[in-house]
């Protein structure tokens, strides 16, 4: 058997349970004496609780306990959040809603029944009066001095102002002879609607006193911390346990008050207590993505060299923080300049209270933002100056040879090559035919778009001293007795399939077949340390980890085996099942070395038995994936409706260990990018009523609306970590959202039209044509 | 997600369930596919006492042609309308508005009596059956009737169905000589309802000329309606894409315009123009005209 | 009340409320967990099973409802031990990341080729209209419900 694995497309190991029905996600576990809780939660976007009153709901048959705000309020610790930057408001946030509710959604009462059904009538049976206040819902009138304010112990709604600036503004300034491109872009709220929901069991063991959580989460180790403070249990007696995650896309980066109840209701009755989110719950209650308003400003020499950027951004964060919620709008920031070398940078971020849920991270978490506010100005910048998109973007690339490139951001990008990537794709694209097709589609009337995106984005969270929580990663590898290998990761999937790409690393390091290696993740008393999942670090950073701990096991087989054989250990290779000298005269079989270690008879001296070694990963930068997107859309010019006609792609996330995964990241990232651009909207009303409350308003992106995505990839390796590997799980989401825009508003261009905010709604383009080309 | 608790009831037969539904009045629902109402139940938008299935009446599953007409049973789902051989010959807007309604698996399951009772104003039954100039039976213990498709639907989710009767058959025309059909709509992205579903049946004469017309609109206003102002128009004339287009501006004409996330009344005006033309277009080409 | 139902093969006989969606009788009076919930609305497409041959969303169906009929979950969809051409063709496309939609777009999948065994890309996309993936972007599933479509009936199969 070969062991060349890294590379290579390999089906994953996750499958089989999955394709027949025999994984575990939270809703399928059922435990002894399982008890079921539901919310009662706000109908007011804003409002005092004048008084709740549960009688009927608690002698309802089958309900066991009726818990309010005032119950946990000194029993419960707050929901953590854990960004910190300078003069952030922090407001109190209760598990449960305490004298004042402050989003449609917000839970107020939980019940905890016999089953699902009792819990379910009993939500029917609570009365709660409400005292309703003027809602906060527009992010920008909320800075107003006459505003009603969504925290009264707060002066205003600012929860924070962060500023960013770089290079000379008074000489740019002063400079006659630099264009100024100014637009309004909005980057609408959306939901990221993970198909499997929240859930969560809490188990409180009376006689163990420990208390064991089963989480739909994408961060058990921070969770098991976090949940230990929140409900003040020692926390070597708390185990957090994430077992099959049905998709979470930055939505169970979280600590969530449920979590929080539940483990309380249970510490209570001493039974497990499980609460499963409904969808309509889901969408109001589980943490929003995006909602920013970004006022850009770009600085153009007449040649099309942008030389300063200038965006005040708005940033709605809903009426709490999660754990996350105030740092995300600052990655947009952090990466505006995108794949441009702008010297002049002038930021300005305002974070705002709201009367709506929480934003926080969802798939991209503020790059997204950030590529659409640079990838919409650019093609901006080309038509003013009447240039190809294209050129503009060339003109502005810094060469390959400029990496590492420190930027006026504050981040340095690793590598790139962005003019390849851009080459690729519009050779993949045909694009000088398709502008001659666009010509003459014009000339019939027919409007087709041709639009560009060459983004560059910010993975592998990241170096600990620029995280909320720890950039580092925890990986283990076990070598058992018998010779099969155990992987331990402290990331923790819902999807990315880490149990295939691990296996892969240690497999190949160890010379073993890749059927031999297991992977383990999401319980934190098996695994000992760990972050999570997110931030498209899982390979970078947590692979690394394992890739290093496996070349622990190599260092010390080797030495076992060196020591038998009367080689240096330097001298053998791990391959085949065996570990032996190049030209394979001196031999020893994989599993031969492994019972040296084992049985302990003859180990070199200060060697000890056993084969486990583990290796925590700190990486010292991020990486900086980069790609170019061309999409094709035709614009039905009597309706405004628009059909994606092709997508191209493509991406670059660095050395690609298994393309079948890469492809799936690309295509699930672009269907959600896609998704944010032409459908997905979570609109709330101007009472702070949430008006797309379930998939029957709220668009989720179906299998009929997209074309065949055509997809390549460059590999160009990032110095940052051994393996060369960037990160791509929200590569797609980020460099699709401004592909579409720009492409509708290209075809579109001709009539005089220059932007259009998403999601771009057939209404939107139909009411700009009728005004462009006096069509009724 | 939870219903709230309701007895069921599994008649057999329809006299049977005639009996249960007279019995039970207010509290009283018919269940067939439960396409449409268990999605309400399970937001507890609706919550009968009492659960009439008549899911098991094999009576009032069929598909048959009696002379010049096409009958259908309540209980025929939308998928045996999409792949009944029959339809596609005698009738072929019913399985081309079949094909439109939900999923693949709500048609497997959901049934074009229980669509057309439900009579939710952005259905796709309502178009076809009014543009058609169908008819719908209705029975209770004291006899049965025939109600002409426009005076069917009242309002948002009412029709003229009295609390004793059950929708048990609908009967429509067959298509004649020289007739086209079709159904075009504009589906909400989320749901898959009509924004505006427009369906039309056009019979040309020996002239070539608009002898017979119907045109029917779902999505567009509180109930479907038949455009009587589009017929108008086309009714004796030659269809050009001129007079298609004169007709089908009146596509919105006389009703009250809905309004949502998806399309305000000014677009959806549009949109029933735009659509209904279109639909007519399809119709003609269909009947053999230019 | 009492309901008889073949379950993947079994018959079997239970004491239901009526209200009891036939989603809740598979997953938690059968044990049968591969069908999923993922939204309230008839939507999402996750809780699709065969009921009598022809997929159905689990969740819009009372357990009474079913009482004497059919039922294949994606728990019986394997033979002898044998993947389902269908489960072969999502495992070798990759036509699965979290795993949650899968048995509904698996079951959705059944009765598209069931019906059209050589579907064409567009014709697959159709008929997969009422199950939502948030993960794949539908390509690889696409490609997976393709290999199915040719191990079941090999033949060239026309591309859209």
């Amino acid at each position: 058997m070969s062991t060349k694995l890294l590379g290579e497309r390999i089906k994953r190991k996750e499958d089989p349970r999955l394709i027949q029905g025999r994984a575990h996600y939270v809703d399928d576990l059922k435990l002894d004496g399982m008890l079921y809780m539901s919310f009662v939660r706000s109908v007011y976007a804003y409002a005092r609780i004048k008084s709740i009153d549960a009688a009927a709901a608690k002698s309802l048959p089958g309900v066991l306990e009726v818990i309010t705000g005032a119950d946990i309020k000194d029993q419960l610790g707050l929901i953590p959040c854990a960004a910190g930057m300078e003069g952030l408001k922090i407001p109190k946030h209760y598990c449960l809603a305490v004298d004042t509710v402050r989003y449609v959604g917000e839970p107020v009462v939980a019940i905890v029944a016999k089953d699902r059904y009792t819990a379910r009538d009993a939500v029917d049976k609570v009365e709660i009066t409400y005292d309703p206040l003027t809602p906060v819902t527009d992010p920008e009138s909320a800075l107003g001095k006459d505003s009603p304010r969504v925290h009264e112990e707060f002066s205003d709604n600012l929860a924070f102002v962060a500023k960013l600036e770089a290079g000379d503004w008074k000489a740019l300034e002063a400079d006659s002879t630099l264009k100024i491109v100014k637009q309004r872009l909005i980057n609408q709220r959306l939901a990221p609607a993970s198909i499997e929901t929240r859930g969560v069991i809490a188990s409180y063991s009376l006689g163990e006193e420990t208390l064991t959580v089963w989480s739909s989460t994408q961060i058990p180790h921070l969770l098991k911390t976090q949940l230990a403070i929140l409900t003040r249990t020692d926390e070597s007696r708390v185990r957090v346990i994430a077992p099959e995650v049905g998709g979470a896309f930055g939505s169970k980066l979280n600590v969530y008050a449920e979590e929080g109840v539940a483990c309380y209701a249970s510490h209570r009755l001493g039974k497990p207590v499980k609460w499963i989110e409904g969808r309509r719950e889901n969408l109001l209650g589980t943490i929003h993505g995006r909602d920013q308003i970004n006022d850009l400003e770009l600085y153009v020499k007449p040649d099309g060299k942008v030389v300063g950027l200038k965006c005040n951004i708005i940033a709605d964060l809903g009426a709490y923080h999660q754990l996350l919620t105030p740092a995300i709008p600052t990655l947009t920031a952090l990466m505006i300049v995108g794949c441009y070398n702008i010297p002049n940078v002038w930021v300005e971020t305002k974070g705002v209270f709201t009367n709506k849920m929480a934003t926080d991270a969802y798939r991209g978490a503020g790059r997204p933002e950030a590529t659409y506010i640079i990838e919409r100005g650019m093609d901006l910048v080309a038509r003013e100056l009447n240039m190809d998109p294209v050129d503009v973007r060339m003109k502005n690339f810094p060469e390959p040879k400029d990496f590492p490139l420190a930027l006026p951001t504050g981040v340095t990008y690793d590598t790139a090559n962005y003019q390849k990537t851009l080459k690729k794709v519009l050779k993949l694209a045909h694009y000088p035919t398709l502008r001659k097709e666009q010509e003459r589609l014009r000339k019939k009337g027919k409007y087709l778009g041709i639009g560009l995106s060459t983004y560059v984005e910010i993975c592998a969270m990241g170096p600990s001293s620029r995280m909320p929580a720890g950039g580092w990663e925890f990986g283990m590898v076990r070598v058992e007795p018998t010779g099969k290998v155990t992987v331990y990761s402290g990331t923790s999937p819902h999807g990315q399939g880490e149990e295939t790409s691990f296996a892969q690393i240690t497999a190949e390091g160890l010379g073993i077949p890749f059927d031999d290696v297991t992977v383990y993740h999401g319980d934190t008393s098996v695994v000992q340390h760990g972050i999570g999942t997110f931030g498209s670090r899982t390979t970078a950073v947590g692979g690394t980890a394992v890739f290093r701990a496996t070349e622990r096991i190599r260092k010390k087989m080797a030495r076992l085996a060196a020591h038998r054989l009367g080689v240096k250990p330097g001298d053998l290779e791990f391959r085949d099942g065996k570990v032996e000298t190049s030209d394979g005269s001196k031999s020893m079989a994989f599993g031969d070395v492994v019972g040296e270690a084992y049985y302990a008879r003859q180990l070199p001296p200060g060697v000890e038995p056993g084969l486990t070694e583990q290796y925590v990963f700190e990486p010292a930068n991020y990486t900086f994936p980069f790609g170019a997107h061309v999409a094709v859309t035709e614009v039905d010019a009597e309706t405004g409706e628009i059909a994606l006609r092709n997508y191209y792609a493509v991406d670059d996330c660095g050395r690609i260990l298994n393309p079948l995964l890469v492809d799936g990241q690309i295509h699930g990232g672009l269907a959600q990018g896609i998704g944010q651009a032409l459908w997905e909207e979570l609109v709330y009303d101007e009472n702070g009523q949430v008006v797309t409350g379930s998939l029957m308003d709220y668009a989720l992106p179906k299998a009929h609306q997209f074309p065949w995505f055509d997809t390549q990839t460059t590999e160009t390796r990032t110095p940052v970590n051994p393996l060369g590997v960037k990160g791509v799980g929200e590569a797609g989401t980020i460099g699709s959202t401004p592909a579409i825009v720009n492409s509708v508003v290209d075809a579109l261009q001709h009539l005089g039209v220059r932007h259009i905010d998403m999601p771009l709604k057939p209404e939107k383009i139909w009411k700009i044509l009728k005004t462009v080309d006096g069509r009724q | 997600m939870i219903p709230e608790s309701f007895e069921y009831h599994a008649p057999q037969t329809l006299a049977e369930a005639s009996r249960l539904i007279a019995q039970f009045g207010q509290e009283g629902k018919i269940l067939a596919g439960g396409h449409s109402l268990l999605p309400l139940m399970k937001l507890r938008l609706a919550s009968p006492r009492h659960l009439v299935d008549i899911g098991r009446v094999a009576e009032l599953k069929y598909i048959r042609e009696d002379a010049d007409k096409i009958q259908i049973g309540a209980l025929t789902t939308h998928y045996q309308i999409e792949s009944s051989e029959l339809l596609k010959q005698k009738c072929p807007l019913l399985p081309e508005t079949a094909r439109e309604i939900g999923d693949v698996q709500v048609r497997n399951k959901g049934t074009l009596g229980g669509s057309l009772a439900h009579a939710d104003p952005a259905a796709d039954w309502p178009a076809a059956i009014l543009a058609l100039g169908g008819e719908v039976e209705a029975r209770s213990e004291s006899g049965s009737r025939w109600i002409p498709a426009q005076e069917f639907f009242v309002e948002m989710l009412t029709t003229t169905l009295q609390a004793d009767e059950i929708l048990t058959a609908i009967r429509v025309p067959a298509l004649p000589a020289h007739a086209g059909e079709a159904y075009v709509k504009f589906a909400q992205p989320a749901s898959g309802f009509a924004i505006v579903g427009a369906a039309a049946r056009v019979v040309l004469d020996d002239a070539g000329a608009v002898a017979e017309v119907g045109v029917g609109i779902t999505g567009v206003a509180a109930k479907p309606y038949r455009a009587a102002a589009v017929e108008g128009v086309l009714r004796g004339h030659s269809p050009t894409a001129k007079r298609i287009a004169e007709a089908a501006a009146h596509a919105a004409e006389g009703v009250e315009v809905n309004a949502d996330l998806y399309a305000s009344a000014e677009y959806r005006t549009h949109l029933a123009a735009v659509y209904t033309r279109r639909a007519l277009e399809k119709a003609v080409e269909r009947a053999g005209g230019k | 009340m009492r309901i008889r139902i073949k379950l993947n093969g079994s018959w079997r006989e239970d004491d239901v409320e009526p209200r009891l969606l036939l989603v809740y009788y598979l997953r938690e009076v059968a044990g049968l967990t591969g069908t999923h919930i993922g939204c309230e609305t008839t939507t999402c497409g996750a809780c699709t099973i065969l009921l009598n041959g022809e997929a159905v969303k689990s969740c819009t169906v009372l357990a009474v409802q079913a009482d004497g009929a059919e039922i294949t979950t994606i728990e019986g969809l394997a033979s002898d031990g044998k993947l389902h051409p269908l489960q072969q063709g999502f495992w070798e496309e990759h036509g699965l990341q979290c795993g949650f939609c899968t048995p509904g777009m698996i079951m959705a999948a059944c009765q598209l080729l069931g019906r059209n065994p050589h579907p064409t890309r567009e014709e697959i996309r159709q008929g997969l209209e009422g199950n939502i993936c948030r993960c794949t972007g539908y390509q690889h599933i696409v490609k997976a419900v393709e290999f199915a479509a040719q191990k079941i009936s090999p033949q060239s199969t026309v591309e859209s």
